[in-house]
């Protein structure tokens, strides 16, 4: 394989982000922004900007993650169409579900995750804020990693999937699924680092008063997710390590020549990637669960279930992974086990729906923006999991499996649940991470067109799947009955790309004419993040507040709390900047770069580097700082406060 | 009003889904089933969409209910009880209720699973055996009864259980014929054991639905049910006319990647097929 993919769709992309690179230094530089960039983002180990460049990465990476979509969708939108060879294909079906899942889906909630959790708790800042920097620069790096794939020597081409014998060398030659290998790796080990400092940080840093009874929903769904997390990612870092020792040394974890067993990579794989799911999810569901309370102006209907039924569906979820395989002879017993205890998340899911109904249920429910995303949630998703249901059902699941029914069903849960949650989130906080609000006339017109095109493109998949069309296929003959679903679905995928034009335009509109939030509470929230400013200060509350209720905002506004009391301002203790998590992040890039084409001298460079900089770390002793009362007056006044 | 139009849609998309199920196209072969399996995946299909079609039913009313109802304009009359903490005996009853539907599901979901593991015993005679091997990117057919094989079509009595054992060489592959029944894995140094049975002569369609690299998508095959007579006529005109397979040409189709012609042969060496040995060829 040679360096430079020969391909003229390639070209066009290399080209485009050699200009978008060369753009983004000049303008850097032009308007002298370095220095600025390093201070204030690069060395910020502030949880809220951490989470604000998560989200920004994520936001490239949908672009990225869409683009292939429409790309896919072009070439199936009409039988036997050349637009793009078999081998392109397979790459962009590969990097598409890849980089949704895990550079898209995950940093987007792990983003809102940091902006809003610990405000959420009344904490000044996360448990270990260096360890949050080192996370979000190994997602960061690893994303790059796997994305350059694309410029320097091929993208993966196993699906996301990756399963053995065909991601092995001998199947599967060339640097491309080292990428896959490798990127995913170096994400990895940040998304741990956060599972744990999101643990550490719900159970030891909230505010006093604050019983874990009393969390909000979200930050509930948060440490339900940093103990998922923990347990399931582990077992991906494995699986990783063992194909990568496979194909960079010639051991055979997984071929068959000497014993190896290409079955444990797909058991391996799925013990991590059903929990994945509800990594991607439950978050979500805590969003929408603060939402819906917040806009129909109601406690959310009973918190008690809520909350079991979140720790319910985490434990479900590592009892379910066989239900991905069904159909690999695992036998009778098996199979019925798998699917009935797939058939059980729909219980404790059900609850929440029926929770969040009775949410609304005399209620006053206002149609802001991500109040309409929490709505367009409902519906979708009863419709994704129900067919959930149906595939749990082992022997039907024989006909659905790996065709567009299933295709259709995982998209109508990661988009209608996650990315609908995702999208009420960023609306929702936009005005705490920025100070404004997004236009509410063009978000309507975002819901409103995306939930319209992504049933237009989802909805045929599953009737196209029963006509017997399965995933991953680059082309298909005529006269199937296959043609006119797919062309629906094409148009509808443009549709959903335009929609999210609208949201770009919206986003660059309100940074200029959104209305400013002055009173830091701009929705009439119910929980702590509304009682500081908009955006939060360095050191989110002045003054710590004290919790007696669920929805303390809400109820110290009833009793007419002014924050915040000047009189017992004191020094606060903050974390200083720094620029070591952003060089560890770069070494494990060169590491992982060098593994990447087995040139071992960047392996050896890279790895020296991390431990140069760890070593270094541990002999700086200049890590954190107070703030003077005078200047959290300052602070204060200047917000109005 | 956007949200009556909402509402709407959505209850658009029910019509549209029961009608489009119960089959108002001749090509939706999962849901016209030809035999027995396909007949029994066909039931439970049937059996969970009603019971999941109930279920969002009752929460689309309930949704466009209280979204209308509730909504926050200066006149609404509905009573507003922002403080209502929940009620243990709604929840128990959303509790209880997908409790009973699980179970609906669950029953015949295991009861089938085990009817579906091998030929029913009633077959008066033992069911035909057909090995199935995947090879990127093609099917091969052996028939270890008369010592025939086929690559890329397939060619199985009408009426009579067809016991196929799968395996694979090199990447894994599924074995997917819609009309007849539901998938199973084409994995190396396996056999996996699946039965399907055509109710009457016809020619059905099949492929892999599992990707094994960039020749997956051509992994078709067509499967052509015969009578019994038909089917043994078939077979002794194979044994007279087709060529033998020699172990060159076996190796060939077996390790070398690409697609492949129909290809038809009275006989095949008799090295049994493992995927272990002699992947050099790659």
């Amino acid at each position: 394989m040679s360096m430079f993919p020969h391909n003229y769709l390639i070209y066009g992309a290399d080209v485009s982000i050699v200009g978008a690179t060369a753009l983004i230094i000049f303008v850097l530089t032009y308007f002298k922004k370095w220095k600025w960039l390093w201070d204030n983002w690069i060395t910020t180990v502030d949880h809220k900007r951490i989470g604000i460049m998560y989200i920004l990465a994520a936001f490239a990476m949908f672009f990225r993650g869409g683009t292939d979509g429409l790309l896919m969708r072009t070439q199936l939108a009409l039988p036997n169409l050349h637009f793009l060879s078999a081998q392109h294909y397979d790459e962009i079906f590969t990097t598409h579900g890849t980089i949704m899942i895990l550079f898209m889906a995950m940093p987007m909630l792990i983003g809102l995750i940091n902006v809003a959790v610990p405000l959420q708790i009344g904490a000044r800042d996360v448990a270990f804020p260096y360890l949050n920097a080192i996370s979000f620069w190994t997602f960061f790096f690893g994303a790059m990693l796997f994305n350059i794939s694309f410029v320097f020597g091929g993208s993966p081409d196993a699906g996301w999937t990756s399963y053995a014998p065909l991601s092995e060398l001998q199947f599967d030659p060339g640097p491309g699924e080292n990428y896959y290998l490798l990127g995913l790796q170096l994400a990895g080990i940040g998304t741990i680092a956060t599972g744990v400092n999101f643990l550490v940080t719900i159970l030891k840093m909230r505010a006093p008063g604050m019983t874990l009874m009393k969390m909000p929903q979200f930050t509930w769904a948060t440490l339900i997710t940093s103990i998922i997390i923990i347990f399931a990612f582990p077992v991906l870092t494995v699986a990783l390590a063992l194909l990568t020792i496979d194909r960079l040394m010639g051991a055979h974890f997984f071929t068959i020549a000497a014993g190896g067993m290409p079955m444990m990579w797909v058991n391996l794989f799925w013990i991590w990637g059903h929990p994945e799911v509800y990594i991607v999810i439950l978050p979500a569901f805590g969003i929408l669960s603060d939402v819906i309370s917040t806009f129909s102006g109601k406690k959310i209907f009973g918190y008690s279930a809520m909350v079991v039924s979140l720790a319910t569906i985490a434990a479900l979820s590592f009892t379910v992974w066989v239900h991905h395989f069904f159909t690999m002879g695992a036998g009778a017993a098996v199979n019925s086990f798998f699917g009935v205890s797939t058939m059980l998340i729909a219980i404790p899911t059900g609850v929440k729906i029926f929770n969040w109904l009775f949410t609304m249920y005399r209620g006053r429910i206002r149609f802001t923006t991500p109040m309409l995303w929490a709505l367009a949630f409902i519906p979708t998703f009863v419709v994704g999991g129900m067919t959930g249901v149906m595939l749990a059902v082992a022997p039907a699941d024989y006909q659905y499996h790996n065709s567009y029914f299933l295709v259709s069903h995982f998209h109508y849960v990661l988009i209608g649940g996650t990315v609908f949650g995702a999208f009420a989130g960023i609306y929702y906080w936009w005005p705490k991470m920025f100070g404004h609000k997004l236009n509410e006339r063009l978000g309507r017109w975002h819901v409103g067109t995306f939930v319209l095109f992504f049933n237009m493109t989802f909805f045929p998949m599953y009737i196209v799947g029963l006509m017997g069309m399965t995933r991953r296929m680059y082309t298909y003959p005529a006269g199937l009955g296959w043609t006119a679903l797919n062309l629906i679905e094409t148009i509808g995928a443009f549709g959903q790309g335009a929609s999210m034009m609208i949201m770009a335009v919206n986003i660059v509109r309100s940074i200029k004419f959104g209305e400013r939030d002055v009173t830091g509470d701009i929705w009439d929230g119910r929980t702590l993040e509304w009682s500081t400013t908009s955006p939060a200060a360095e050191y989110n509350f002045s003054v710590l507040p004290h919790v007696t209720s669920v929805d303390e905002w809400w109820e110290e506004k009833k009793r007419g709390v002014v924050r915040p009391d000047h009189a017992t301002f004191k020094p606060i203790h903050m974390p200083n900047n720094s620029g070591w998590p952003f060089l560890i992040g770069l070494s494990f890039f060169v590491a992982g770069f060098g593994l990447v084409f087995n040139w071992w001298l960047s392996a050896i460079v890279g790895a020296l580097g991390i431990i140069t900089f760890l070593f270094l770390r541990s002999f700086d002793y200049n890590t954190d700082h107070y703030i003077p009362v005078d200047e959290v007056k300052r602070v204060e006044a200047a917000a109005g406060r | 009003m956007a949200r009556n139009r909402k509402i709407l849609r959505r209850f658009s998309w029910v019509v549209m889904a029961s009608l489009l199920l119960t089959g108002c196209s001749t090509q939706i072969p999962v849901l016209q089933p030809q035999g027995p399996v396909a007949q029994q995946e066909f039931g439970l299909i049937e059996w969970s969409f009603f019971l999941m079609l109930f279920v969002a039913i009752v929460v689309f009313i309930l949704f466009g209910v209280f979204i209308y109802r509730y909504r926050n304009t200066p006149n609404n009359k509905a009573p507003y009880e922002p403080d209502m903490e929940g009620s243990r005996k709604l929840e128990f009853i959303w509790t209880l209720i997908p409790v009973i539907i699980v179970l609906l599901i669950a029953v015949p979901t295991v009861r089938t699973t085990y009817a579906l593991q091998a030929p029913p015993k009633t077959a008066k005679t033992d069911p035909l055996v057909i090995d199935v091997t995947s090879a990127a990117w093609k099917w091969i057919f052996q028939y270890p009864k008369s010592g025939l094989e086929t690559v890329n079509y397939l060619v199985i009595p009408a009426n009579e259980p067809v016991q196929f054992n799968l395996t694979s060489v090199g990447p894994m592959n599924t074995f997917w014929i819609p009309s007849l029944g539901g998938m199973e894995f084409n994995m190396p140094n396996v056999t996996l054991g699946l039965w399907l049975q055509a109710d009457h002569p016809g020619i059905y369609l099949g492929r892999s639905a599992n990707f094994s690299g960039v020749g997956f998508e051509h992994m078709s095959f067509t499967v052509k049910a015969l009578s019994i007579p038909q089917f043994n006529t078939w077979v002794s005109a194979v044994k007279k006319t087709a060529p033998a397979l020699s172990n060159a040409e076996n190796n060939q189709i077996l390790y070398t990647h690409g697609l492949s012609p129909k290809l038809t042969f009275s006989s095949y060496p008799s090295t049994k097929t493992t995927g272990t040995a002699g992947m050099s060829g790659m």
